[in-house]
């Protein structure tokens, strides 16, 4: 926020004038003011307590509940000043973020409650024959202040140059909606808090805040535990990976790769998410191999190259217990299949082989050759993809490879770098199974 | 000495798998009180007659559906927090819009009793029994607060001037239902897991108290707004609680997939050779049952099965697997320097450093071998479980057992913790699925 560009001051300076407009000219006629402080603490306090979901970017807060609590109790003019009132937010923000939240919030309090009054709804607290009809004018509010947040922020982000405008099917919707229907869900609550305002007053406060300081609390804690298995995922694979100088960081590199693949096809986030697992795990059944074989100079005996063919089908045994992996169990098993049916374990041709496993093989096999191995220099990211192109088809789906290659020039590709080890404790394998320039030799053939 | 245990028995059958034919009396009791309870006043209502039908369904309705979408928490506590909120707000009923309702303590346990048992039946159907003492506690609580709430409902009329009092009564009443909910629940975790009431106590109310709040709150929110918004309002009512039921599921979905991902990459030691297949899973077993019985703590449990999963994961940097796999048969240098790799690979993640302290320590004799003392509780069960299974194996044979039990035992003046090596005498005299 340090540099705001022009559009964007200006954007920030058009909402907030409008906002004072409002709440300057607008008309104060039949507003309770102990009922509009109050609520205005209410609506301070939940939004000092917002919680931030998972990426940090977007938070979810009770505080709507708390501003359409006003829209009902108050009115549009008494919502805007509510609303405005998140500028003193307990927390530390600089000034221009917080007056553009408390702007927004204002003429999103603002619209609601002209909404809300134009569909018959009274202001004031909700009498008992106001039930059950007051929910429509209400989810109408609701449905105004929802739109009118989304679209300021929305603004606000284009003008900043964080989101761009995107084509409808590459937007991903879902985590939309579930930040939608949350707040929803949180401004549903408004009215539950305007309904009791009149029963138990600012008590109500404290009943209806309790279940959601509780959520709140206990997703910081999701949070945690969902970063804190992260870690110990990622740092259990590389733990299995050390064994090998050259190979470090391959596992979390195409774990990240396939994560670009799946989000280039335009995959649901959750699997998404579940392709980086998938991604990060497809190589633990290497262990069960044993390291001499991995690591031979020269050709394999057939004994050996099965045992090799053998890691994805180890692999799965070791994870096919974890419960949330499913659809990433078959990636792993089958991630050295090959499209024309000549791939291990199963020999499985084109369509057959499961999603996952044709991104998690072109992720893999773009790594490995990005990367130095002991017996090469890595190559660069150009020569990777001619030779991706030139397998296209053949060892690897074209889809997948086109998808990786214009998620590479998109994003740019940082492959590892690994000095050459300076002494001889590292152990350096001299051939690598997952390089498809350097195939395997078996004894007795030519090339597999 | 290792000679005269004879080689390990791998034909011997598996311990067999051991119906659950045990009487936990605690349990059964809460059970049988639950059950009776249920009978007696659906009995009793259908003989004295409904009153105000339409709510009693709409309740009914509300509890049936929550009992539907029930969830089962962290420590496998099953909860459904949106049929315990419309069990207490229905309980705590005073007025629908403004039309006084009247029902008995007796109704309000006849409606509870039937929206759980609907909810749970489609559970039954495919399979999924419910925890019944889970479910008979959620049952007792609204039958403790039904019968001490109900009989003095009259008098507490919505438009009186002491609205805040009735809002303390209630308050009150949660509180303590919720007290003695906790009590019963740690009464039977006790019994089930063989460890301390004391700590089943904390265990049991530290894992309640965040949702216990949630739900007694959200009933006496239900409650009290149905006075002005009428049974219109249940449906808006349980949205506040049901976010706190999604972030606990997803936390409780969390818990349980970290501690199946640290299961299934505790094995990665057993693929690679480095030990006999099942060792880690059979050490944390015995590691878990030991703890329980020297009655740890849930948080300290969970760190110790964390690090006895993971408390051979240093052999992995070995260059060549160990001799059998066997740590207790390797050198003290070379034990320890396992340790210390998997206690280093461990702290990597960031996040598990109670886990990577106890794998550090866990070869230390029991005086300990460094400056920092004697090892933690932990480190010391997980060393006498590795020994144990080290030297056992797979075998189930009673002489075997009884031969290395003796062995541990002779060591038990430096080497391994007596009062560790006792209890696991004691657990291996239970039957398998006792553990």
């Amino acid at each position: 926020m340090r540099s705001l560009p022009l559009a964007a001051r200006l954007y920030v300076g058009l909402v907030a004038s409008t906002a004072i407009t409002v709440v300057v000219l607008g008309s104060y006629d039949g507003i309770d003011p102990a009922t509009l402080v109050l609520v205005a603490i209410l609506f301070v306090i939940a939004e000092s307590i917002s919680t931030m979901v998972d990426s940090g970017k977007a938070g979810i807060s009770p505080s709507s509940s708390a501003s359409l609590a006003a829209v009902v109790l108050v009115g549009p003019v008494g919502a805007a000043v509510v609303g405005f009132a998140s500028c003193l937010i307990l927390r530390r923000q600089s000034i221009v973020k917080r007056v553009f939240n408390g702007a927004q919030f204002a003429l999103a309090g603002y619209a609601a409650g002209w909404v809300f009054r134009m569909l018959g709804g009274d202001i004031g607290v909700p009498e008992r024959g106001d039930f059950p009809w007051i929910v429509l004018p209400f989810t109408a509010a609701i449905l105004a202040h929802t739109v009118v947040n989304g679209a300021l922020v929305a603004g606000l982000m284009w003008f900043l140059g964080v989101v761009r405008i995107q084509r409808p099917h590459r937007i991903r919707w879902r985590p939309v909606a579930t930040l939608e229907l949350s707040s929803i869900g949180y401004g549903m609550l408004g009215l539950f808090i305007a309904a009791i305002w009149g029963v138990v007053g600012p008590f109500a406060v404290l009943l209806v805040l309790l279940p959601l300081f509780i959520a709140r609390w206990t997703f910081d804690q999701y949070v945690a535990e969902q970063r804190a298995h992260e870690a110990t995922l990622a740092t259990l694979c590389q733990a299995v990976e050390t064994k090998d100088y050259y190979t470090r960081g391959h596992c979390m590199r195409v774990s990240k790769a396939s994560a670009l693949v799946a989000e280039e096809l335009g995959m649901h986030a959750e699997r998404v998410h579940t392709i980086r697992y998938a991604g990060m795990l497809h190589d633990v059944g290497k262990l069960g191999v044993p390291t001499k074989v991995l690591q031979k100079p020269g050709k394999l005996t057939e004994e050996e190259f099965a045992a090799i063919q053998l890691h994805p089908m180890r692999g799965y045994e070791i994870v096919r217990e974890i419960g949330f992996l499913d659809e990433a169990l078959a990636g792993i098993m089958h991630h050295h299949e090959r499209m024309d049916g000549r791939g291990y374990p199963m020999g499985l041709v084109g369509s057959d082989i499961p999603e996952f496993a044709r991104i998690i093989s072109v992720a893999d096999a773009f790594d490995c050759m990005t990367s130095t191995r002991s017996y090469r220099n890595a190559r660069s990211v150009s020569e990777t993809i001619t030779e991706l192109r030139r397998c296209a088809g053949t060892q690897f789906d074209p889809v997948m490879v086109d998808a990786l290659i214009s998620a590479i020039e998109r994003e740019g590709w940082d492959p590892g770098v690994v000095e050459p080890p300076d002494d001889d404790v590292a152990e350096v394998a001299q051939q690598d199974h997952d390089d498809p320039s350097v195939p395997l030799r078996l004894e007795g053939e030519g090339e597999r | 000495m290792i000679t005269t245990l004879g080689s390990p028995l791998k034909e011997e059958p598996k311990r067999a798998a051991q119906p659950r034919n045990r009487i936990d009396p605690a349990r059964s009791v809460v059970i049988v009180a639950a059950v009776t309870c249920a009978v007696g006043s659906l009995l009793w209502t259908l003989f004295t007659g409904f009153v105000d039908p339409d709510v009693a369904l709409a309740f009914g309705v509300l509890i049936a559906v929550g009992e539907l979408a029930r969830i089962t928490l962290p420590g496998n506590r099953e909860v459904a927090p949106i049929a315990s909120a419309g069990a207490i707000g229905y309980t705590f009923l005073l007025d629908v819009g403004g039309d006084p309702v009247n029902h008995s303590a007796w109704q309000v346990i006849a409606v509870v009793s039937v929206g759980i048992a609907l909810g749970a039946l489609p559970h039954i159907a495919v399979g999924r029994a419910p925890r019944w003492s889970d479910l008979a506690r959620r049952g007792l609580v609204v039958v403790l607060i039904a019968l001490a709430f109900r009989p003095f409902a009259e008098r507490m009329s919505p438009d009186s001037q002491h609205w805040w009092l009735v809002l303390c009564v209630m308050a009150a009443l949660v509180m303590a239902s919720w007290l003695v909910d906790s009590g019963v629940a740690a009464a039977i975790r006790a019994e089930r897991l063989r460890t301390r009431l004391s700590v089943a106590i904390r265990d049991e109310s530290r894992a309640q108290f965040a949702l216990g709040m949630a739900i007694g709150s959200s009933g006496i929110l239900i409650a009290l707004a149905s006075t002005v918004t009428g049974l219109a309002g249940l449906l808006v009512f349980t949205a506040p609680l049901l976010v706190t039921q999604v972030a606990f599921r997803r936390y409780a979905e969390i818990r349980l997939t970290y501690l199946q991902t640290v299961r299934a990459l505790s094995r990665v030691t057993e693929v690679g050779g480095y030990v006999e297949t099942g060792h880690s899973r059979r050490v944390s077993r015995l590691a878990h049952a030991i703890g329980c019985e020297m009655g740890m703590r849930e948080s300290e449990l969970l760190a110790l099965e964390y690090a006895s999963l993971m408390h051979d994961i240093g052999q992995l940097s070995l260059r060549s697997p160990i001799a059998s796999g066997a740590t207790v048969l390797a050198s003290p240098r070379e034990q320890r320097r396992i340790a210390e790799l998997g206690s280093a690979v461990i702290r990597e993640t960031g996040v598990l450093d109670s886990v990577a302290e106890l794998v550090r320590r866990q070869c230390e004799s029991l005086h300990g071998d460094g400056d920092d003392g004697p090892p933690p509780l932990g480190s010391r069960i997980i060393k006498v479980a590795n020994a144990f299974d080290d030297l056992v194996g797979e075998s189930t044979d009673r002489d075997r057992v009884e031969a290395v039990l003796q062995r541990l035992r002779m060591d038990t003046g430096h080497e391994y913790d007596p009062d560790v090596v006792e209890t696991m005498a004691r657990v291996l005299d239970r039957p398998a699925a006792r553990w």
